[in-house]
């Protein structure tokens, strides 16, 4: 019985490396978002030190997801599709976060209000590819 | 080094021509009134790294009439020069700063900017140089004083020596002939420390040897730390040489690299270096006079009342204060060293002021990498500058020095730290 329910859970979801992995963008990102926000409505330039760093944290994660969604690809089989569209979402998320980046680089104010704007595009980016890693996919390891 | 150069290039490349590619040497970028483009930044800043080389056989090119020799070499990053009254030479030597690294930015950025610099241990002490028989050629080099933090600044009146560490104004006693130092410094006061984004604390005194002018850099570009670190920051100092005590002489100098009184005057000049990462044309360094109490912009607005759009809040009531400088010295050169000339130099240089420019790092065609002078007429600087020591640096980028502190000595020279090469050059007038 418990082995009919791990085998069920395995072939819903991805691996769970992955999933941690994929996951991990959503709270990183926001918190950039969230800093950002701060920022905007503060000054306080403490705020923009910190969406940097989150940043950069999110573009690790989502950048070792998108390694794991390529492996993932090519083992997909049936479901190449959805895992296509994963791919694809993973990799703008990365692309904006990158460009988003670069603009916090930028010194003080004139990160703003561009990174803000950005910051809300990645972290929307982010939830989407996840959730669609999370639902519409199985681990090809399972099979 | 060829790694840094892909990697600059590289970085141009990723621009995508939002920096705009071509750059024409435009036709007003120095004196009263430069031109101001608009500000501009890509997503990535102009970076164009110095790519250091030995000397070898190279020297710097001097004007007809002049020889150059390097006086002292193997020095530990030679900045400031003073001449003493008998002639002897005093170099301040070392590196300072320890600005904490708060984006992954500062991360990238400061490990390509080394790259362009002397990778020698801070030397945090005064080297004495002697020409005893007046051939120019320094045959005594020897430790006057060290344990220092970060010397830059040199001040001398009668009998008193003042050095401008990174973190404290002190004072030696000298007596003719010295070549070491008695003992340790006198503090007189302490100098802003804390974080030293812009370390240097550039120095002089007034002719009547009462007080002492100390510039003091901002603690950020624009304010990128916060305007918390820019409490006593960008500014310079008027210190009591007696009791030590202090004010701010005049405010909103992004980063006085440089101090001097012209000679027959009170008068007080200060080459400033100005904010970056708005375009290679913005914001201009500039040399100007510096008038008690007033306020130069930074870090509200820039050349006047050009309001810098990064800076919050905004302060529009300090904006309309701003005084205008006197004369650009261009954008990115990083103009470090200036000294009034005189007779000794020449009927042609003989009314002016020499700068020292270390050159740029955050710009695509870089600039500086010389020292300039700057004809005055009427006590004012009129006319284009003129190129008087080149050759620091060539076209492919292959640098070999970049000057610093620039120094006239009576005896009828130019004394040029280069804190590249580790070296002081003696340009003479023949």
């Amino acid at each position: 019985m418990t082995a009919t329910v791990d085998r069920h859970y395995q072939h819903q979801t991805i691996h769970p490396l992955h999933a941690t992995l994929l996951a991990s963008t959503i709270p990183l990102f926001l918190g950039a978002l969230l800093s950002d926000i701060a920022y905007f409505n503060t000054f306080q330039i403490q705020w923009s030190n910190f969406a940097s760093w989150l940043l950069a944290g999110g573009l690790v994660f989502n950048g070792l997801a998108i390694l794991c969604a390529i492996i993932g690809v090519f083992r997909a089989g049936a479901q190449r599709g959805k895992y296509v569209l994963y791919l694809i979402l993973l990799i703008a998320t990365w692309i904006l976060g990158f460009i988003n980046a670069l603009q916090h680089a930028k010194d003080a104010w004139a990160i703003m209000p561009t990174g803000l704007v950005l910051s809300v595009i990645v972290t929307l980016l982010a939830c989407a590819a996840t959730w669609v890693g999370l639902t519409n996919l199985r681990s090809g390891a399972a099979e | 080094m060829k790694y840094s150069k892909t990697l600059s290039l590289s970085l141009l490349t990723l621009m995508l021509g939002a920096c705009g590619g071509e750059q024409q040497e435009s036709a007003n970028l120095h004196g009263p009134d430069p031109e101001l483009p608009e500000p501009q930044r890509g997503l990535l800043p102009s970076m164009e790294i110095a790519e250091p080389e030995q000397w070898g056989d190279k020297r710097p090119i001097v004007p007809d009439g002049f020889t150059v020799t390097a006086i002292a070499t193997e020095l530990q990053i030679p900045r400031q020069t003073l001449v003493l009254p008998n002639g002897d030479i005093l170099v301040a030597e070392g590196r300072g700063g320890n600005a904490p690294k708060l984006k992954p930015k500062d991360v990238i950025a400061g490990y390509i900017k080394a790259k362009g610099n002397t990778s020698v241990e801070s030397g945090n002490r005064l080297t004495l140089l002697r020409d005893s028989n007046g051939d120019g050629t320094y045959e005594e080099q020897g430790v006057f004083a060290d344990n220092l933090n970060a010397p830059y600044g040199l001040a001398f009146y009668d009998g008193n020596l003042y050095v401008a560490n990174q973190d404290a104004l002190v004072r030696f006693d000298y007596e003719e002939g010295q070549t070491q130092a008695s003992g340790p410094p006198e503090k007189i006061v302490d100098l802003p420390s804390e974080i030293n984004h812009h370390w240097t604390k550039a120095m002089t005194i007034s002719p009547d040897g009462r007080f002492l002018y100390v510039g003091i850099g901002s603690n950020s570009n624009i304010t990128e730390r916060g305007m918390e670190a820019e409490v006593d920051r960008a500014m310079v100092w008027q210190i009591n040489t007696e009791t030590g005590a202090y004010k701010p002489y005049a405010t909103g100098l992004r980063n006085p690299t440089a101090l001097a009184i012209k000679p027959g005057t009170d008068q007080l000049w200060a080459a400033v270096n100005e904010r970056d990462e708005l375009g290679p044309d913005l914001v201009p360094d500039y040399l100007t006079s510096v008038q008690e109490g007033g306020f130069y912009g930074w870090p509200y607005s820039y050349w006047g009342q050009n309001v810098d759009p990064r800076v919050r809040p905004q302060d529009p009531d300090k904006v309309a204060e701003t005084i205008t400088p006197d004369y650009s010295l261009g954008s990115h050169v990083a103009a470090l060293g200036l000294d009034f000339s005189s007779e000794v130099m020449g009927a042609e240089f003989s009314e002016g002021a020499f700068i020292g420019e270390h050159g740029s790092w955050n710009r695509e065609d870089p600039v500086g990498y010389k020292v300039i002078f700057v004809p005055f007429s009427d006590g004012r600087p009129s006319g284009e500058p003129v190129d008087f020591v080149t050759g620091f640096r060539d076209e492919d980028g292959t640098t070999r020095g970049r000057p610093v502190g620039v120094t006239v000595d009576p005896r009828g020279a130019l004394i040029v730290a280069d804190d590249l090469s580790n070296t002081v050059w003696r340009v003479a007038a023949q």
